[in-house]
């Protein structure tokens, strides 16, 4: 099922949650809703399952206007953040509650037999009987998307779906709904505040600030050409140097990289830790090392430029460095945002 | 976990409390033990059996079942107009709904009866459908309604307000129709909630003394409710029938809290961590 | 384009429109003939023969001497069921110890008991009959029958109002912050009035004004141990009953509006604590403890 979206608003009281917002979602896509808090996403994913109206604007469901369809007959599997298990039901009883109120009928064998499947599907087998406070977070949270996808929805939504989960669970359960997805090739929103699982889980993600969309790509173009600091920022650790454009050029210092198509003047010059180099003779940015921290991939240096801007950069773990080193920093690329 | 308590005042505030526990609670109420016990098997269970103690509890128990039913309905729709919906007047309702409890019981019989009598207020409007209303039965059923309505609305309120709204959400994006979430979500939400209500009305109804026995005809063996028996009994200086009888309310009022817990343990198991 | 106006929600349950307006209007007609009616008729009844016979009634000395016994027994009963209350709250959140459960459960147990029962079972503790009866007998003391039988008959049924209110709401706020002090070198006095009172206080009026209602209201158990003596036992809602069976309706029911006005202003005081937060967390901890 397609989904769009058309200049969709929605305000509460006097915040404005969602601002004009347009957005297309192909049939069997997996996207990603990304922002911090606040950003109106998962105020999106609500107006999309109908669990809030638009206040103007359109949600076509194919060719269908879902605008002002009531959540029960819009056909939507909805994951909630916590789970929002039924807590006096049985598991079996969480995953079968959609068929057993469905308009249309179904006989218990029926349904027994797709609780039993659907229950293989999110590997919880023979995990039927127990209720919901008898079984672990990640459990929970396969109990609810099975129940979702009980009512063979047209389309899944999930809110933060791994938000309340520990870190190693969180990565599991982000493979498991992957390979799901591209067994039921179910058109898929969801909605995360963190970077990583958007990029990890979603063919493309869509990147939201103050209730607008920012930009939305697959997870390498929004990677590789982040279209503002923002994105820049949000998307991983970025250094912020001061700069200066001239003809397509920004220089800092010692330095300069290719500026294409940004005004003259005053501009951030932005770049990963990963895109730095370190050695000790120039040319470069003449820095002083603060700090080196060590992670299981490589050293971490905090670093302070000449001109007091802290810098964070990645070596091999092989390296020597130590505090109070002092050095040169060259970059292999950035990205050059006017302004600043 | 325990730990060591570094807290001053154990043996003073809890030597209050026993004390008082003691002397007010638990003494009166072992003296009539004992003052029932007295009386010997045979001579007890001939008074508790009578038939007028019977009669008296028939229509106890019966007129409280009913005043119980009538509450769990209006109760619960009460608890749900006060929390679901926003209305001109909602805060004054929620308030007055306090009012059986604030109201003493004999000012709440003395009204009742004068609403309820053939000249009052509703009694001439029913008498002209052919119902009696004061002096009977039914009489004695308002007045229980109205002293026991409060214990389901505030015992429901709380769960109802405090239900996760995500679970209905979850309910109506799973295609349920509002009859069928009510029944099958909310409705088992709120029956450990209503079970508590329910039996403390019910528990106040069988104890009810001031309200009822103004409006109700306190005829022996159709309308006298078992408190006014052993009321009566001690006006005859029968202390000893007065003393079994109210073994028997006594009895059933720990009935009743035993049952309400073990209800309430059963009604909420799913909670148990296993 | 959505033909509704800005800001629709989605219909929760129950909010079909037919539905709802249904079941507001029948709530309110049974609010009004079941709660409202009988609170009206009072004062319609009080002053039915007009207001001279109502100033009469109040100004009565067996009414003034009902209204100030009344006064008496709550004067007494509800300081009494207050510090009761507070030493219990206290024991029974600050500390472990074996049969606290059981403890909770015998404190509540007054408002299962049937108030005839309650005042039955005084009569077999000091009356003639009773364990301590002819003891004081012998010392000319006379409780039952007599003022002091009253104010016992209203600890009992109104024993665990304050405590109940207060339980809760201590048990939420747990020990850390009396801990705390006490730690600091503060005594358990101070620490109850400095640390946990300022946190309680709402709380703590809340159950002293449904303590001191109940008190005022009592009926039954008081009936049972007053004896009924006009100008000497007799508190307000027992002169209720006698100017009723008196065949003085409207002298009832002018006794009956001092109470009811006093009710009414124990909901109003009832409504102005809840703003303040009282009573709320005995409700909120009541469905976690069950819930636990």
């Amino acid at each position: 099922m397609k989904i769009r979206l058309e200049n969709v608003v929605k305000t509460f009281q006097t915040f404005r949650a969602v601002k004009d917002v347009s957005l297309d979602i192909e049939s069997g896509e997996l996207v990603a809703l990304l922002g911090p808090s606040g950003s109106g996403k998962t105020t999106i994913l609500r107006m999309v399952a109908g669990l809030e109206y638009s206040d103007g604007g359109h949600i076509y469901f194919g060719d269908q206007d879902a605008t002002d369809i009531p959540v029960r007959d819009r056909g939507v599997g909805f994951v909630f953040q916590h789970y929002a298990l039924f807590p006096h039901m049985t598991v079996a009883d969480n995953i079968a509650f959609g068929m057993k109120v469905s308009k249309v009928k179904r006989d218990r064998a029926a349904i027994d037999s797709r609780v039993t499947d659907l229950l293989r599907l999110v590997r919880l087998e023979g995990l039927g009987d127990r209720f919901p406070a008898q079984i672990s977070g990640g459990q929970r949270q396969r109990v609810a998307l099975a129940r979702a996808l009980a009512v063979d929805p047209k389309v899944l939504l999930l809110d933060e779906p791994f938000g309340a989960l520990d870190a190693n669970v969180r990565r599991d359960l982000r493979r498991w709904l992957r390979e799901i997805h591209s067994e039921l090739g179910i058109t898929t929103l969801f909605v995360t505040h963190d970077q990583e699982e958007a990029l990890d889980l979603a063919d493309r993600v869509v990147i939201l600030k103050d209730g607008q969309i920012v930009q939305q790509g697959t997870p390498e173009e929004v990677c590789r050409d982040p279209q503002s600091a923002f994105v820049m920022k949000f998307l991983g650790d970025a250094n912020v140097i001061a700069a200066e454009v001239r003809d397509g050029r920004a220089y800092a210092g010692e330095i300069s990289v290719h500026a294409v198509g940004v005004a003259d003047g005053r501009a951030e010059l932005y770049t990963r830790p990963a895109d730095l180099n370190w050695s000790t003779a120039g040319p470069g940015i003449a820095a002083t090392i603060a700090r080196v921290l060590d992670r299981p991939d490589g050293r971490r240096v905090l670093a302070t430029t000449g001109s007091g801007e802290p810098l964070e950069f990645d070596v091999e773990p092989e390296r020597v460095v130590k505090a109070g080193e002092q050095g040169f920093v060259t970059l292999r690329r950035a990205k050059v945002f006017a302004g600043g | 976990m325990r730990r060591r308590n570094v807290l001053p005042g154990l043996p003073l505030s809890l030597g209050v409390t026993l004390f008082y526990v003691g002397l007010i609670v638990v003494l009166p109420l072992a003296a009539l033990v004992i003052k029932a016990a007295s009386l010997g098997p045979a001579d007890y269970w001939q008074i508790v059996s009578s038939s007028r103690a019977v009669a008296s509890y028939r229509v106890t128990v019966l007129s409280a079942l009913g005043a119980t039913i009538f509450n769990l309905f209006f109760g619960l729709a009460l608890a749900w107009v006060i929390t679901r919906y926003r209305f001109p007047g909602r805060r004054i309702v929620d308030a007055v709904v306090d009012l059986p409890f604030a109201l003493p019981t004999a000012v709440a019989g003395i009204a009742l009866t004068a609403l309820f009598a053939n000249n009052g207020w509703f009694g001439s409007v029913l008498e002209g459908f052919g119902i009696k209303v004061a002096y009977t039965p039914l009489g004695i059923m308002i007045a229980m309604c109205f002293t026991s309505l409060p214990f389901i609305v505030r015992t429901v309120q709380p769960v109802l307000e405090d239900l996760d709204p995500a679970l209905e959400e979850a309910a109506q994006s799973l295609g349920g129709s509002d009859w069928a979430i009510f029944r099958r979500v909310i409705l088992p939400l709120l029956a450990p909630a209503l079970l508590a209500g329910v039996s403390l009305s019910f528990a106040r109804c069988l104890g009810e003394f001031g309200a009822i026995i103004f409006i109700a005809g306190n005829q022996p063996m159709s309308t006298e409710i078992t408190a006014l028996l052993i009321f009566i009994r001690l006006e005859e200086y029968d202390y000893q029938a007065a003393a079994a009888i109210a073994s028997v309310l006594l009895l059933a009022a720990f009935f009743m809290l035993a049952v309400t817990n073990w209800l309430q343990a059963r009604a909420l198991r799913y909670t148990v961590k296993g | 384009m959505s033909v509704f106006s800005a800001h629709r929600k989605p219909p929760r349950v129950g909010d079909n429109p037919v539905f709802r307006r249904g079941l507001i209007g029948i709530v309110l007609v049974l609010v009004a003939f079941v709660i409202v009616a009988p609170l009206v008729i009072i004062g319609v009844e009080a002053f039915s023969k007009g207001w001279a016979v109502y100033r009469d009634t109040i100004t009565h000395p067996d009414t003034q001497h009902a209204i100030m016994l009344t006064v008496l027994a709550a004067l007494i009963a509800v300081p009494v069921n207050t510090a009761f209350g507070i030493a219990a709250a206290w024991a029974i959140t600050k500390f472990d110890f074996w049969g606290r459960r059981f403890l909770l459960v015998v404190i509540e147990i007054p408002f299962s008991v049937s108030p005839i029962v309650a005042g039955v079972a005084y009569l077999f503790v000091y009356g003639l009959q009773g364990l301590f009866g002819p003891l004081l007998e012998a010392y000319d003391i006379k409780i039952l029958f007599a003022v002091p039988g009253i104010i016992i008959a209203s600890m009992f049924v109104t024993a665990p109002f304050v405590a109940r209110e207060l339980i809760p709401l201590m048990q939420a706020q747990g020990r850390d912050l009396e801990e705390a002090a006490t730690s600091l070198g503060a005594s358990g006095f101070r620490t109850f009035f400095a640390v946990t009172l300022p946190n309680v206080k709402w709380a703590l009026l809340y159950g002293v004004i449904l303590c001191n209602a109940r008190v005022m209201g009592e009926f039954g158990a008081v009936s049972v141990v007053s004896g009924n003596i006009r100008g000497q036992t007799n508190t307000l809602p027992l002169h209720i009953e006698l100017l009723y069976h008196d065949y003085q309706a409207a002298g009832a029911f002018a006794s009956a509006s001092i109470l009811a006005l006093i009710a009414v202003f124990t909901i109003i005081a009832k409504v102005a604590l809840e703003r303040q937060g009282a009573g709320r967390v005995r409700k909120q901890a009541n469905t976690a403890e069950k819930a636990s």
